[in-house]
């Protein structure tokens, strides 16, 4: 959920939004902002699952240490997704465990 | 692979590394910053309540202010700053392994200061892997930064000042903390951070866990319990709370990867969050010419490590040549005196038994080689 109004940091100034497809499905962005933040907001928690038990990750650190919110974007897979800035038209998917290169051409 | 030089590099561009920065570029280096992340400021930005101490150390301000000034004084001071620039690997001679830009770079100085930071602390209970479970810092980042809310009702485990602050800066964005659970039998911050958290309503559990957190994909139950004089939960004491994030607020570690790889020698002080490089007064390790400064040296708080950095860029200039001898000396001395203000007093006094530590152990590997300011 976005915080629209706050008693520091005031109204949220408007900025530019584009669209990511997240394993398919458009979600609104805001531009400049980590693929994270917009997934957050649209209510997405579990960004990857792991190789052995295939259990859901999200995020943990959010600021590119830990690795746990990777996810495949634009066919790169282990892309840390909560330092990785929304691009219009991007294209975001749930990785399962180790996931292979993908198409890159699709870049 | 490119080469560049630079009198002084500044690795993080956080509260410490821009006071480096700044106090060499000042006194005439060439000075390179790098840091990994898109905007600069390190953690200060995500800051939004006023610090404390005196006016030297920015009372009254809040964080991302402070951050702003610092960064104007960098840039005005001519220092070169990359940004989105991983330094990926230091060698034994101070030799930095860089991408910038796509490129590969070798970059060389006569002075290196690594200001990288800490990284929080991670806590494993039964379900602490569950999407919604993240750090503190984590979740300031979302609501400060980028303005999203990473959940609605939010169980907070730690009462130091990153678990206090944060709590009430979730409350600030628009959620409800619905339990603030720490282990100790009594809070660890702030008296003042912890009175807004207490007027506000949010329940306290002191002496008390996380003992497993429920869902299928995500956070829905949080079990919280008491634990006896050893931590261990007491049967019979466990309560389940409806939530859909948990934050753990439960220190944090410093960033030392690089002063590994260029062979710096450490001691192990658990107050600091555990191995620390060994430096001595003017912030040099047992490298020569290489310096660190702010959490990497030991976690501590935002104005000492703006102090640690305002003393390694001084004493980096100094050793160039930069600098008056005299003049130098008494900004250090200021410098060491305002330090010890910053680590006196009732939550002070422990950082400073362990800085205390810590130099003494560089004076024994330096052989009594390094001097007490």
């Amino acid at each position: 959920m976005r915080v629209t109004e706050h008693p520091i940091l005031g109204p949220l100034s408007p900025v530019e939004t584009v669209t990511i497809y997240f394993d398919g499905q458009p979600i609104c962005a805001q531009e400049g902002e980590p693929i994270a933040a917009a997934l957050l907001n649209a209510g997405v928690h579990a960004f990857r699952t792991t190789a052995k038990r295939k259990e859901p990750r999200g995020i943990f650190c959010a600021i590119g240490r830990c690795t746990d919110c990777m996810m495949i974007v634009d066919g790169v897979p282990n892309t840390r997704t909560c330092i990785t800035p929304v691009r219009d038209g991007m294209n975001v998917q749930t990785q399962h465990g180790l996931a292979a290169f993908g198409q890159e051409e699709n870049k | 692979m490119k080469q560049v030089t630079a009198d002084v590099v500044v690795i993080g561009a956080g509260s410490a590394g821009l006071c480096a920065a700044y106090q060499a570029a000042h006194a005439g280096a060439d000075v390179l910053v790098i840091d990994e992340n898109h905007l600069p400021g390190g953690q200060l930005f995500k800051q939004i309540h006023k610090f404390f101490g005196s006016r030297v150390h920015y009372a009254g301000t809040r964080g991302y202010q402070i951050g702003q000034q610092l960064l104007e004084r960098v840039q005005d001071s001519g220092a070169k700053v990359w940004l989105d620039t991983l330094v990926y690997g230091m060698a034994h001679d101070k030799t930095l392994g860089v991408i910038h830009q796509g490129t590969h770079y070798t970059v060389q100085a006569q002075k290196v200061i690594v200001a990288t930071g800490a990284k929080e602390n991670y806590m494993a209970f039964p379900g602490s892997t569950l999407p919604g479970v993240m750090g503190a810092g984590a979740a300031q980042t979302m609501v400060n930064i980028h303005r999203v809310l990473p959940g609605q009702r939010v169980v907070m485990l730690g009462s130091g000042n990153v678990g206090l602050i944060v709590s009430y800066q979730l409350m600030q964005a628009g959620a409800d903390v619905i339990a603030l659970v720490e282990g100790a039998p009594k809070i660890g911050g702030y008296a003042v951070h912890a009175a807004k958290i207490r007027r506000a309503g949010v329940p306290i559990y002191v002496g008390h866990t996380i003992t497993q957190v429920l869902g299928t994909n995500h956070v829905e139950q949080v079990e919280i319990a008491a634990v006896d004089a050893q931590f261990t939960p007491v049967p019979g004491t466990e309560q389940r709370l409806e939530a859909d994030t948990v934050c753990l607020a439960v220190g944090l570690n410093p960033m030392t990867e690089l002063l590994w790889m260029a062979g710096c020698e450490f001691c192990y002080i658990p107050a600091f969050g555990g191995h620390v490089p060994l430096h001595n007064w003017d912030m040099e390790t047992t490298i020569q010419g290489l310096y660190v400064a702010g959490d990497v040296t030991g976690v501590e708080e935002a104005s000492s490590a703006m102090e640690e950095g305002n003393m390694a860029g001084i004493a980096a200039a100094q050793a160039l040549g930069l600098l008056d001898v005299c003049d130098a000396e008494s900004r250090k001395a200021e410098i060491a005196a305002r330090l010890d203000v910053l680590r006196s007093g009732l939550f002070g006094v422990r950082r400073r038994t362990a800085k205390q530590q810590q130099l003494n152990a560089m004076d024994v590997s330096m052989g009594g080689a390094s001097h007490n300011g």
